[in-house]
């Protein structure tokens, strides 16, 4: 089971001061919930969580069986999904998994992509470029591209950002299905979202009480 | 190996297929070739220049064309948006070996064309020591290719690429243009090959330097 600790997390652009203090500890059948106003730093916080930026400061591991893992390899642990994560245009939404799956080193499974791109409603646009796509399908594809390696932990910023009505009952079921096994995070500011988290950092509560 | 040569190929292949169907760099890079080698033969009208012009000038073509086109690997990444993507499906080796290959694939195709249309058509361009020539291509090209990489990562993030690209390129890639340049003139005088292993033995080594701190490098270079 994986196990993420984050201990006294900072970060800062410049002289600017985005958060600090930051701890948390989050183990699987969990989900955990991060809020705060608009440049608070809730995807600052993710992209922290995901390796994709650095912290100013503090510490933060991935512990798989009581062993903490090497930081360049925690990707293979997640999935992320945001509204600025973006997919390629040129290739078609099959192909996209298809290439992502092979940089990730992982089988390419023609039936397992169409089983997700259909349970995201995408089956019948499969072969369709990427760029023809409306901004909820490619929110959609890109919860294909983050489920497909079978990820112990879901990082999900904004979750339900260009979906409509049918599409966040997708996601609500891919979330809840997740935490029976894995774990998620959640960076949003919807009242909807927050409720079901487990636990919540509220990033404007934290930069008051500094 | 195994283990990362896989990503590596999966993401050459990646660039690969998207360079065929967006020709994103490809067509910049012929027309830049065609132009600039039309403009060179008007320029010398009926003139024969002397080999240290003529070997001078064809690494002037490559240097630029490079310039125009190996950029775009990591420029493009960042104009779509997809860093980030790449950032949480791979390490950051496999993504400059990725890119180091799709940008050798690209240059020596570039090479390879630009070559072939300065031997056609400059006038006393004729190779007597084909030998030399083609290992100063060979070398030219995978020099030109891993600085060109590093540096494309370097630049992709700043608002003036365009300029920055070729004034950081030219200071590290001079000791590499002036051995091609001198090698490429020996294989138009037809000196002997021992002659050129010097100046290979010196391309092998700046390669070697060149990648290495490259491979060092690129993990603080991609993260932030």
């Amino acid at each position: 089971m994986l196990k993420i600790e984050a201990i006294n997390i900072k970060k800062s652009f410049g002289s600017r001061k985005i958060f600090s203090n930051i701890n948390f500890s989050l183990n699987s059948k969990n989900i955990l919930g991060i809020t705060g106003k608009n440049g608070s730093g809730k995807s600052t916080l993710v992209k922290i969580i995901a390796g994709i930026i650095t912290a100013s400061s503090g510490e933060l591991r991935y512990i798989l069986s009581d062993k903490v893992l090497d930081y360049s390899e925690i990707n293979k642990y997640y999935g992320f999904v945001s509204p600025y994560l973006q997919l390629y245009d040129e290739f078609s939404a099959f192909e996209n998994i298809a290439l992502i799956s092979k940089i990730r080193n992982i089988y390419v499974d023609e039936k397992k992509i169409q089983q997700l791109l259909e349970r995201v409603g995408l089956i019948d646009r499969k072969d369709d470029y990427v760029r023809e796509f409306s901004s909820g399908m490619k929110q959609r594809l890109k919860y294909v591209a983050a489920l497909y390696h079978n990820p112990s932990l879901l990082i999900l910023d904004e979750p339900r950002s260009n979906l409509d009505s049918e599409g966040i009952s997708i996601i609500y079921e891919i979330i809840n299905e997740h935490k029976l096994n894995g774990s998620v995070i959640i960076a949003t500011n919807d009242l909807e979202d927050i409720q079901i988290c487990d636990s919540i950092i509220d990033l404007d509560k934290i930069s008051n009480s500094k | 190996m195994i283990k990362y040569l896989i990503p590596i190929i999966a993401l050459f292949q990646k660039d690969f297929k998207s360079e065929i169907r967006t020709r994103y760099a490809l067509n910049a890079l012929v027309m830049f070739v065609i132009t600039t080698i039309s403009i060179i033969l008007f320029a010398i009208a009926y003139e024969t220049p002397p080999y240290e012009i003529l070997a001078g000038i064809l690494w002037i073509i490559i240097f630029f064309s490079a310039m125009s086109g190996m950029a775009r690997t990591f420029i493009s990444e960042e104009e779509k948006n997809t860093v980030m993507t790449l950032h949480i499906i791979t390490t950051p080796i496999t993504v400059y070996f990725g890119k180091l290959l799709f940008n050798l694939v690209l240059l020596v195709v570039i090479n390879c064309f630009s070559t072939v249309l300065y031997i056609l058509l400059m006038p006393n361009f004729s190779i007597k020591s084909p030998d030399i020539f083609i290992i100063t291509l060979i070398l030219g090209t995978i020099g030109l290719a891993s600085t060109s990489t590093i540096i494309a990562a370097i630049i992709a993030k700043s608002n003036t690429k365009g300029t920055l690209y070729p004034v950081l390129s030219f200071p590290i890639l001079l000791p590499l243009l002036l051995e091609v340049i001198k090698t490429t003139k020996l294989a138009l005088e037809g000196e002997y090959f021992q002659k050129a292993i010097p100046d290979f033995q010196v391309m092998i080594a700046y390669f070697i330097v060149i990648t290495t701190s490259s491979y060092l490098l690129f993990d603080y270079i991609w993260k932030d």
